[in-house]
């Protein structure tokens, strides 16, 4: 399943094979020992308060929060940040590291933000912090293992009302691969549900830590803030590295800015980097003349220098994603390394979906805006692609359904892309009769049924923590996936955790929002991709007026195939506006229709009164509308809105 | 002498933004405190110093509720404040009438003054849809109201009637329509239940309001072809007129002529800017006794703006649009045989002109058009 034929990553320039092991690489050349002993250099530090001091590689600290989605990561950043008094408080607004305005939108984290922090400590001596502030999501996971690598510590929250989650779990253990110290925080104590001598004990029991190490906090009040930097400042170590040596920086993100290029941000294992400097990427040899490098503090402060040790950004003319990619490892032309820093897995795409432009014209402004788009979102692949309804696009994968959409969002926000994006996949093997090994991933591709042998799709092993009452509603949910070898266990008494087996494709028909639904929020899921396993598939062809439109084929599990075709019609139903004329939705397998549905015509759309005072309105209304238009797809005599492409995995809103 | 001028068609509108109480549906400019009344006219006086200028061929007094003013008032109102209005001598003169208000003295006040045209705002024949409607008068009152105006001499009555109401039947609504045929009023506006925001009518779920979609197609065809057999003309999606009698200055928003209103919330159009006045009626009278125009916004339409507005405008039309309006965007040779193969558009020599079916969907037809 590695490497496939049919599906190349557009990024991988280094042709290296895609690994399909989850598991993170560990980063040996920044494992801390505690009887480390850092070496004294002294670089001008200018602070935010624009004072300049001299510190030492053994007064830096580096570290991440992690926790589960909404336990807030961002909010202690905040108090973090406040209390280093970077901000004044006219322009201080709540979760200030969210800084896109899709994370303000939502509520969440989608980006790793990294922040360098002054911290006076209660003995007079001052500190560098790099906080870096990670997503909770399990989708935006690839953020969370990159930005581990650049620290030496922690701190994992927990939410006292909630308890340990999938994601405090699994970033947890991402902590422990990395060799990182590791503060355990209890969140949200101010909360009337906070539980947390139950947090404890959960603690204890699913995440083996000792409870009494664990600092209370309440983020949102500020509580507990002090016992935090202090705690950073003692139990998270210095970082380790040669100030010496040979220049090597970890690129573990980029950003992209219209008047800057590509800005990356880095952790200086040895050496020290400065503007002026000739540096090469270690991955393909290609070289840079350092423009600018500086720290995060809410904006970009400019530093003469970054040393061992030390997080930041760097500029260079580094324009697109081609001239570099995060896990390079940055020394000096003149004098580099001898080797490179293991650099990140490449992110393992587990949902697939085409993007188009809305209008064919679009497509060389699109290519531009997924050049740009890549270097900021590390864990996107794409591919060329091209569809009879849809003209030219890109095939993509993504790390998940939020994963998607977000990308979607932003595609369009910032970049100014007007796209259209296709029915997710999953990645399915079959084998022809002639014995040729075939991987698709795109609906377009799926082989003549004659022709197949066998056909593997990929399993997760899903586990569900909920309430013990939903045990039933869940079950049921999951045995109309198509789950295999549920098995139980409770973690904590009232708690229950369902594992089973389950095929991928199940989660992408919608399998979040129906579980969120039947838990009334209380469940929570997590999985692991297993293996592939045989099990018969087809393809389901979406017809529109008789005409077929490629982009809104999908492929289902046989003994599903009618009730998902009926769905998937119904959907579209819902979906693309009614015309003057009538409009058949059918479903088809082969030439054989298989389910169909009806958009009536609409009689009657027009307003009662329209004087002198509804001229502005309507006509203000009707360009509206004109824009909206240039959102649809014309297909045939209908017109398809964006959203009706990846409306047929949505199950129907209650 | 000068040789007799044509002067160009173009209305003056006066907006009296009173009203006794406030109906369930209302979203228009009004107002139940009615203590600003004499400032008000004193203000409107001083607006149309302020905008005098041009020949009006239609003058339309509308609301709110222009019957609440006292006579004297609505008198000056009528005449022009200081000096007459520049009306042709032929013009169309329209007041807003409300059924509650109409007594033979005022009527008579209005034809003295000028106004030989009357829009009742009857809305139903039936009490409980008036009360459903949270209108101040009863069926009765409407019947006696258009008896007192027929009487007085208005020989040009405009009757506003409402239709669509939840759970409304065919057969109920004929019951209005047919009394409202009895009286073989000039003129009939069938307005089909809107909606508006922030109406004591929007905070309720719309399915207990209006009814539904295919239902409101059904009564609208029904409105025009029961109408149409009695010889009205439906010569716009909600108004019909015996021959001769079509709304001079309604029709002149439908041909995107120039029109000029005055009162609070009042909209101008010059034929190519566009500009409305302040809605609050204190603002309103705070502006003018700076001697201050009232205005609150304006907007100078481009060409394409323009064009849009006269498709938009007349596509709700029967008499449509010239061809030359829809020639202008790209594709419109589909669109047009694709409207017409589907019974909403007729194209003719010069002009497209809307079906029935068609101005059942006016509000899409010019979206069809656009790119
Ligand atoms: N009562 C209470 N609410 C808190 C506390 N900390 C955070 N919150 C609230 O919890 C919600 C989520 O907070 P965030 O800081 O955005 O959480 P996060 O962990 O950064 O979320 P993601 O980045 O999306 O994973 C917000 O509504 C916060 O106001 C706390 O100590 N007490
Ligand atoms: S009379 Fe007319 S303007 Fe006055 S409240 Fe009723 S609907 Fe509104
Ligand atoms: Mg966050």
């Amino acid at each position: 399943m590695c490497g496939s034929a049919h599906w190349r990553f557009a990024r991988s320039s280094t042709s290296r094979p895609l690994s399909c092991d989850r598991d993170v690489r560990t980063f040996p050349d920044i494992q801390v020992g505690i009887h480390h002993t850092a070496r004294t250099i002294s670089v001008a530090r200018v602070s935010s308060i624009n004072r300049v001091t001299i510190y030492s590689m053994a007064d830096i600290r580096n570290f991440s929060i992690i926790a589960h989605i909404d336990h807030g990561k961002s909010t202690l950043a905040d108090r973090l940040i406040q209390h280093a008094g970077l901000v004044a408080d006219r322009d201080f607004r709540e979760q200030i590291l969210d800084s896109m305005d899709i994370e303000r939108e939502r509520g969440i984290t989608i980006k790793s933000q990294t922040c360098t922090l002054p911290y006076r400590g209660p003995d007079g001596h001052d500190y560098v912090l790099n906080l870096i502030d990670t997503p909770g999501h399990v989708d935006f996971s690839y953020e969370v293992s990159r930005a581990l690598a650049s620290c030496e510590g922690v701190l994992l929250l927990v939410d006292a009302a909630q308890g340990v989650q999938a994601q405090t779990l699994a970033n947890l253990y991402a902590a422990m691969e990395h060799d990182l110290a590791i503060i355990p925080v209890i969140n949200k104590i101010d909360l009337a549900a906070a539980d947390i001598a139950g947090t404890k004990e959960e603690m204890r029991v699913e995440l083996g830590i000792d409870p009494s190490e664990a600092i209370l906090c309440s983020a949102k009040e500020g509580v507990g803030i002090d016992a935090i930097r202090e705690a950073i400042v003692g139990r998270v170590p210095p970082p380790r590295g040669e100030p010496s040596k040979p220049l090597r920086a970890l690129i573990f993100d980029a950003s992209y800015d219209a008047y800057r290029g590509t800005v990356v941000s880095i952790r200086v294992i040895d050496g020290a980097v400065r503007p002026g400097d000739t540096i090469m990427t270690m991955s393909n040899g290609r070289t840079f003349k350092v423009e600018e490098v500086g720290i995060f503090q809410l904006r970009r402060v400019k530093r003469p220098a970054l040393s061992a040790g030390e997080v930041g950004y760097l500029i260079a003319n580094i324009k697109t994603v081609s001239d570099t990619r995060i896990g390079d490892t940055i020394t000096h032309d003149e004098c580099p390394a001898s080797t490179a820093l293991h650099g990140f897995k490449v992110a393992k795409p587990v949902v697939f979906s085409s993007i188009y432009p809305v209008s064919s014209d679009d497509y060389r402004p699109l290519v531009d805006a997924m050049e740009k788009y890549a270097l900021n979102d590390a864990s996107l692949i794409f591919e060329k692609d091209s569809s009879a309804a849809l003209g030219q696009g890109f095939r993509c994968g993504f790390l998940g359904l939020l994963h998607l959409e977000i990308v979607q969002e932003r595609l369009e926000r910032e970049f100014d892309q007007s796209i259209i994006m296709t029915v997710p996949s999953v990645e399915y093997h079959f084998t022809l009769k002639d014995g040729t090994a075939l991987v698709v991933d795109n609906p377009a591709h799926f082989p003549d049924p004659m022709d197949v042998a066998t056909t593997h799709e990929p399993y997760i092993h899903a586990t569900i923590l909920m309430p013990e009452r939903y045990l039933g509603v869940v079950m049921k949910l999951c045995l109309e996936r198509r789950a295999e070898g549920t098995s139980f266990h409770y973690p904590t008494p009232g708690r229950i955790e369902l594992a089973c087996d389950m095929p991928l494709a199940e989660v992408l028909f919608d399998f979040y929002d129906r579980l969120k639904s039947v838990t009334q929020g209380y469940g929570s899921f997590d999985y692991d991709l297993t293996d592939y396993r045989p099990g018969r598939v087809v393809k389901v062809d979406i017809l529109v007026n008789g005409e077929r439109v490629d982009a809104l084929s999908l492929i289902v599990h046989e003994s599903q195939a009618r009730e998902r075709a009926l769905h998937a019609c119904e959907r579209l139903a819902e979906e693309i506006p009614r015309h003057q004329f009538r409009i058949a939705i059918q479903g088809a397998i082969g030439g054989k229709i298989i389910a169909r549905s009806t958009i009536k015509p609409f009689r009657k759309d027009v307003t009662a009164k329209c004087y002198g005072g509804d001229v502005t309105r309507k006509r203000k209304l009707l360009e509206k509308q004109k824009r909206g238009k240039l959102r649809m797809k014309m297909v045939g005599d209908v017109v398809i809105p964006q959203s009706a492409f990846v409306s047929v995995l949505k199950t129907k809103e209650e | 002498m000068k040789a007799r001028e044509v002067p160009p068609d173009a209305g003056l509108y006066v907006h009296v933004p009173f009203c006794r109480t406030k109906c369930a549906y209302c979203g228009f400019c009004s107002q139940t405190d009615l203590s600003p009344i004499d400032a008000y006219a004193e203000s409107l006086a001083v607006e149309a110093r302020l905008r005098a200028g041009q020949t009006f061929t239609t003058l339309y007094v509308g609301g709110g509720t222009p019957t609440v003013l006292p006579p004297e008032l609505l008198a000056r109102l009528l005449r022009g404040p200081d000096t007459p209005w520049p009306l042709t001598k032929d013009a169309e003169v329209t007041v807003e009438a409300n059924p509650d208000d109409i007594t033979t003295p005022l009527l008579e006040t209005l034809r003295k003054n000028g106004a030989n045209r009357l829009s009742i705002g009857v809305q139903s024949f039936r009490d409980d849809e008036l009360r459903f409607l949270g209108r101040r008068h009863t069926a009765s009152q409407a019947r006696a109201a258009i008896h007192l105006a027929k009487d007085a001499g208005f020989t040009n009555i405009g009757i506003d009637l409402m239709y669509g109401f939840r759970g409304q039947r065919r057969e109920r609504w004929r019951t209005t329509l047919d009394e409202a045929l009895r009286w073989r009023p000039a003129h009939l506006s069938c307005y089909q239940l809107t909606i508006e925001p922030n109406t004591p009518l929007s905070r309720r779920p719309p399915s207990l309001i209006r009814s539904p979609e295919a239902k409101e197609y059904d009564f609208f065809l029904f409105t025009s072809r029961l109408l149409t057999d009695h010889g009205y003309e439906h010569y716009e999606v909600s108004n019909f007129a015996l021959p001769g009698f079509r709304a001079r200055h309604n029709a002149l928003y439908w041909h995107h002529a120039p029109y000029c209103g005055l009162g609070p919330a009042a909209h101008s159009f010059d034929g190519r800017t566009r500009s409305w006045n302040v809605r609050s009626v204190e603002e309103y009278v705070a502006r003018l006794s700076r001697n201050a125009v009232p205005m609150e916004e304006s907007e100078t339409l481009t060409d394409e703006q323009l064009a849009l507005e006269r498709v938009m405008l007349g596509m709700r039309t029967a008499r449509g649009v010239p061809l030359s309006a829809l020639t202008r965007y790209a594709g419109w040779e589909v669109t047009l045989e694709r409207l017409q193969a589907g019974g909403f558009l007729v194209c003719g020599q010069d002009r497209v002109t809307v079906t029935l079916a068609g101005l059942a969907i006016a509000d899409r037809l010019p979206l069809e058009f656009l790119p």
